[in-house]
């Protein structure tokens, strides 16, 4: 059984209990246990079960590369699946549940896949869902959703918040062991801005687990003062809890910072995500060990030996009473002798290797441990836990020479350097026949926007594995990044007591002329159910890149991304492809290197600030008054201002008639106003608009249609000469942006030399639309200024004041009806509509929303741009040829309009549509016509692009294109309608109401 | 402007404040003017001088005096600050140091909220919304940048920062700031 020892423990602190539960049951740990290390120390081995077997899972690693001891930690709002206990703190009142299990994690159903592997193969989902068609859908699918992920996702809403930071350094260090800090205390010294961080809770890393000797003394007391001097250097920066999730293009580094895990509800924030911009990179981030193949491998009870170790060394917890020690290097002997030197027992150490001559192995035999060289485990026994292991020649076929009773296995099948980050922006690797692993090719690194070097891969990452190299590697690291970054550096190196090891052997499957049989119980992917004989399957079905192998065995593809299994899986294909490792390479490293909280990625952008959302200076008291708004761009304007007992519908029906009859007031704020000036912004906006803008005299206005340079219709409003070099430009509420931008774009790339500034004045002045019969009536009694049919005519402006409001009044409609819109400065815009609702009280004033807006302009035949155009429609698809100069040499869109798939007379065009019975066209309605197109769809001849109920006219109205457009007036044409059906409509002309204009002529 | 006309003139939030690590407060309404000229044309100087009265600022700098201020905001557009009330006077002296020269001038102080962030830890409200880099960023540096996924414009201002943003995104950035100041969530 796993349990606490009765001594040691570096990182736990024996006073302070911390109470937690496992699945609902009470608990005890310590202060300063990870989560795994408090429940080994409980004897809770069994921790969930594997995503396609149901095989029981146990803890197997002691840090982010856990492939099985995902949990889900907390409840309701703070419920988080997939949490791996090795990287999880213990603290007081921790709730943790396992996953993947039904009804319990001891009693689970789904294991009977386990006894059906043989027909759960490689490629099982590939091969089985293919056929029949239909039971996709509605047989496999649903099944293989329900089964699919491990954790729960959670219902509840997150409970905690979150946030992101800039910022910036000459050199980063990613991870805080010795050659990181060796690193960071050499860039430090140089004056170079030294950001590092850490994932853990602690400083130092594997060395004082180990046993280093730095600078003759244990290497705890070299961590402790290295991480005092940084924090006595103002240029350093040091993070721990903060794990380099990502390295990106020049420099750029995501990292992800647990602030309060541990203490959740404080009010800071759970996580943070680091934005990190880094003239250099170090990549101190150290190495993984690699389990081995052998037969029952994933019970639990089997794990790495070095983390084996690290539990006994850090958190004095025994994962079991004898623990056998498997092996093919001489690290290993070290977990053999710090388990001995606690007192517990090591029946075997089990090296594959025929020859054993190291030191390590030498000092292991003389503590008393039983060598095994050039043997194997031919099969792990036990079920929900280790009992024991049977012996065989590594050089055979597995058959047992004995049986050895043990609770625990600690495995070690070698090191890779953690090379994630180094590969995320390009860096290459090359393999390293010594030590069986991938390490980075210092030749072909990551590179800057200078082309130069930017990330220096150090100590155990860099492929040097003993103490003394890493601290060298980390002092020249450290040196050149700060060199790269314009510091000088000297790259002095602490000296490591030398630790000399034997070579280790590659061995990929123990034993080596295993059977299908032993193949299959041998775990590659603990996760995902990933065993030798599913990639040796995939190299025999053709799937000879491992970029395929992987999609189709899944082999590295759970939320460890395969930091265990990926060596050992492309050691297994490339044996059975008979190729070398590197022909074989490896998979694509992506970020971030260990799963990254949604959360923190989302940062500040939730609730409110989710986005940005505009408000006009009247918006609160548009919520005051119960707008129901719609969004319009980033804005949200007022759709309507239902009344008690008032559908949106009515409400809509009744500010139209109001507007109509009475007196209506919009709020027109988020109008786009742009101020073009300049000796030739007559000129610029003549190219830009397809009218003639230039001859617009001083206190008129004129509507104006913009095309892109592919002649379609673009933006549409109202420009206003304000003086002699002066004109204002009114866009669209959404297009106020682009369309300022995209004048910038002209006159900043193409025609730079021409004298025009553009300013956006949107947001200056709030404006106020005053429409309806009774328009004049409320603007005189306001007063100030002439507002008179003789002095201000319509498509004109004027400067004034309006109840002493400064104020300047245009003379335009998009309704038909009498119309001023007035713009008022913004800060004065609230108070301009309230006394514009005061002052129009006797006259029936109601503020009316967008809907109605759309409703009048479409009984006006008014075009909108989003409704009538999309991105491909010219103007005179909408009879708007008028607004199109004849005369000018060129406009935007000019040469455009004339290629002959625009200038064809066979292009849809706008007419009106009335159906014969009342009722509205639906929205997205197309008009067939006869026969049916290559493709064997229907022929159609047109679609409608506005239809609405019109109040005022009392029955349905619409707009839309149909090929012909007004030459088929009084045709009766069939809309269809969303049920199969068709409506018949009549082509009518699109202006339904006061086709003459008697209503705006007063 | 009359007193009755100047007591409708609303800030977007009326004045809101926030106490956090750093106090946030929306103040304002603050004159503005966004001049847009050439460096090389003859009169600017003596325009920014006679509106603010400092010199014209230098790339990425702004120029204080008092209570009024010059920005540079691009290399043909100044960013001139004064009371509220001064614009349309402004507008006048811009025009005739200007006359006969290509430029313009439009005042956009209602166009844009204003907020000052104050504390020694002012900075860290910024640097968790903003991608600049503060341990470089001078004393008399203007920014323009990004407050998280609206543009914003800051400077420092005695212990801490004058920060404009558009009108419209007032609450948006009012939110964004007091989230960051939010107590416990200091970055050292």
């Amino acid at each position: 059984m796993s349990t606490r020892l009765s001594k040691g423990g570096r990182l736990i602190d024996r006073s302070a209990s911390q109470e937690f539960s496992f699945n609902g049951k009470k608990l005890r740990g310590l202060k300063g246990d990870s989560l795994a290390a408090a429940l080994l120390a409980n004897d809770q081995m069994l921790l969930g079960r594997s995503f396609k077997y149901h095989r029981p899972r146990g803890i197997v690693a002691a840090g982010p590369e856990e492939p099985n001891a995902i949990v889900g930690l907390g409840r309701d709002g703070r419920f988080e699946p997939n949490q791996r206990v090795t990287t999880t703190e213990l603290f007081d009142g921790l709730e943790a549940a396992s996953q993947n299990h039904w009804p319990s994690l001891e009693f689970d159903v789904g294991v009977i896949n386990n006894s059906l592997a043989r027909f759960l193969p490689g490629g099982f989902y590939y091969k089985t869902f293919m056929w029949p068609r239909a039971a996709w859908k509605h047989l496999f699918e649903p099944i293989i959703r329900r089964s699919a992920g491990l954790g729960k996702a959670p219902t509840a809403r997150d409970a905690d918040r979150y946030e992101h930071t800039y910022s910036f350094c000459d050199v980063l260090i990613l991870g805080g062991g010795i050659a990181g800090l060796q690193a960071a205390l050499v860039a430090g010294a140089s004056g170079a801005r030294v950001m590092l961080l850490e994932q853990a809770a602690h400083w130092g890393g594997r060395a004082p687990v180990d046993g280093d000797v730095i600078e003759g003394a244990p290497a705890d007391v070299w961590i402790n003062n290295a991480v005092q001097t940084l924090a006595a250097l103002e240029n350093v920066t040091m993070k721990l809890r903060t794990m380099g999730a990502g390295v990106y293009d020049h420099g750029y580094v995501l990292a992800e910072e647990k602030v309060a895990d541990t203490t959740p509800g404080d009010g800071r924030p759970k996580k943070r995500l680091w934005r990190i911009r880094a003239k250099q990179i170090v990549t101190a981030t150290g190495a993984i060990e690699r389990p081995l193949s052998f037969a029952g491998n994933d019970i639990p009870g089997v794990m790495l030996a070095g983390s084996v170790r690290e539990y006994v060394v850090n958190y004095a917890v025994s994962p079991g009473d004898r623990t056998v020690v498997v092996t093919n290097n001489d690290d290993a002997y070290r977990t053999a002798i710090a388990l001995v030197q606690a007192g517990l027992s090591v029946p075997c150490i089990i090296d594959a290797r025929s020859t054993v001559t190291g030191d390590l192995p030498a000092k292991a035999r003389a503590m008393g441990i039983r060598v095994e060289a050039g043997k194997a485990i031919a099969k792990v026994k036990g079920g929900k836990r280790v009992t024991g292991v049977s012996l065989c020649a590594q050089a055979g076929q597995g058959a047992v020479l004995e049986e050895i009773s043990c609770d625990a296995v600690a495995m070690s099948g070698g090191w890779s350097p953690v090379v994630h980050l180094w590969s995320h922006c390009g860096g290459k690797l090359i393999w390293d026949k010594t030590h069986a692993h991938f390490r980075p090719d210092a030749a072909r690194p990551p590179t800057g926007a200078d082309g130069l070097a930017m990330v220096v891969p150090v100590g155990n990452a860099n492929g040097m594995m003993t103490a003394a190299d890493a601290l060298v590697c980390g002092a020249k690291g450290g040196a050149a990044a700060a060199q790269a970054a314009g510091f000088s550096a000297e790259a002095k190196a602490a000296v490591a007591d030398a630790a000399p090891e034997a070579d280790m052997e590659a061995v990929w499957i123990m034993p080596q002329g295993a059977g299908d049989a032993l193949k299959a119980k041998m775990w590659l992917d603990y996760q995902n159910d990933v065993k030798v004989s599913d990639v040796q399957l995939a190299a025999r079905e053709g799937y000879t890149s491992v970029e395929h192998t992987k999609r189709y065995t899944t082999l590295g593809m759970a939320t460890d991304q395969g930091k265990l299994s990926n060596i050992n899986g492309l050691a297994v294909l490339a044996d059975a492809l008979h190729e070398e490792i590197p022909q074989v390479g490896t998979t694509t490293f992506r970020p971030p290197y260990a799963p990254v909280t949604l959360g923190a990625l989302a940062g500040e952008s939730r609730g409110d600030i989710f986005q940005p959302l505009r408000k006009t200076p009247m918006h609160a008291w548009h919520e005051k008054n119960h707008a129901y708004f719609e969004p319009v761009g980033l804005w949200r304007r007022p759709y309507t201002f239902p009344r008690p007992g008032e559908n949106h519908e009515q409400a809509v029906h009744r500010e139209v008639i109001n507007t109509r009859t009475n007196l209506g007031l919009l709020d027109a704020s988020t109008l786009g106003k742009i101020v073009v000036k300049g000796p030739d912004a007559g000129r610029f906006l003549d190219m830009l608009y397809t009218g003639v803008m230039s001859t617009l005299p001083v206190g008129k206005c004129r509507y104006g249609l913009m095309c892109n340079e592919q002649g379609f219709l673009s933006d549409d409003g109202v420009v206003a000469r304000i003086d002699e070099d002066t004109w204002l430009c009114h866009t669209t509420s959404g297009g106020a942006d682009r369309i300022h931008a995209w004048m910038e774009d002209w006159l900043q790339c193409e025609w730079w030399d021409w004298q025009v500034y553009t300013a956006n004045v949107t947001e200056q002045l709030a404006q106020v639309a005053v429409v309806g019969p009774n328009a004049r009536k409320v603007l005189e009694k306001l007063g100030g200024m002439d507002v008179s049919k003789e002095t201000l005519p319509f498509m004109q402006w004027a400067d004034g004041t309006l109840g002493g409001f400064p104020a300047r009044v245009y003379r335009i409609s998009f309704s038909g009806e009498l119309s001023y819109e007035v713009a008022v400065p913004a800060s004065m815009g609230l108070a301009f509509w309230e006394a514009l609702h005061a002052a129009g009280a006797e006259f029936g004033a109601m503020p009316y929303g967008t809907e109605a807006l759309h409703i009048m302009r479409a009984e006006k035949g008014f075009i909108m741009i989003g409704d009538e155009t999309d991105g491909t429609i010219i103007p005179q698809d909408l009879n708007l040829g008028w607004a199109i100069s004849k005369k000018k040499a060129d406009y935007l869109g000019k040469r455009g309009q004339e290629r002959n798939y625009l200038a064809s007379p066979d292009r849809w065009k706008l007419a009106g549509f009335e159906t014969l019975d009342g009722s509205v066209i639906q929205d997205g309605a197309y008009i067939p016509s006869a026969g049916k197109n290559a493709n064997g769809q229907g022929n159609t001849q047109g679609r409608v692009t506005s239809t609405y109920h019109s109040p005022t006219l009392k029955k349905g109205i619409a707009m839309g294109l149909i090929k012909g457009g007004l030459d088929r007036i009084g045709d009766v044409v069939e809309f269809t309608t969303i049920t199969g059906g068709t409506v018949k409509a009549k082509v009518v002309d699109p202006v339904f109401y006061d086709k003459d204009g008697e209503k705006n002529n007063v | 402007m009359s007193d009755a006309v100047n007591a409708r003139i609303v800030s977007p939030l009326g004045q809101a404040a926030f106490d956090g690590f750093a106090k946030v407060r929306e103040v304002g309404p603050l004159g503005m003017i966004s001049l847009r000229a050439k460096a090389d044309v003859p009169g600017l100087a003596e325009a920014i001088m006679a509106v603010v009265g400092t010199p014209v600022p230098a790339v990425r700098q702004i120029e204080t005096a008092g209570e009024r201020a010059a920005g540079w905001m691009s290399p043909d557009e100044y960013l001139l600050i004064m009371p509220y009330g001064e614009t349309d006077a402004a507008l006048v002296k811009i025009a005739a140091a200007l006359k006969g020269q290509h430029h313009l001038a439009v005042t956009l102080s209602d166009a844009r909220a204003v907020f000052r962030i104050e504390g020694a830890r002012a900075d860290q409200v910024l640097a968790k919304l903003s991608p600049v880099d503060f341990a470089t960023m001078g004393a008399t540096e203007l920014r323009r940048t990004r407050a998280a996924q609206v543009a914003a414009a800051f400077w420092r201002d005695g212990d801490g920062f004058m920060l404009v943003c558009f009108r419209s995104v007032a609450g948006y950035v009012m939110g964004l700031l007091s989230h960051s100041a939010a107590p416990g969530s200091e970055l050292d």
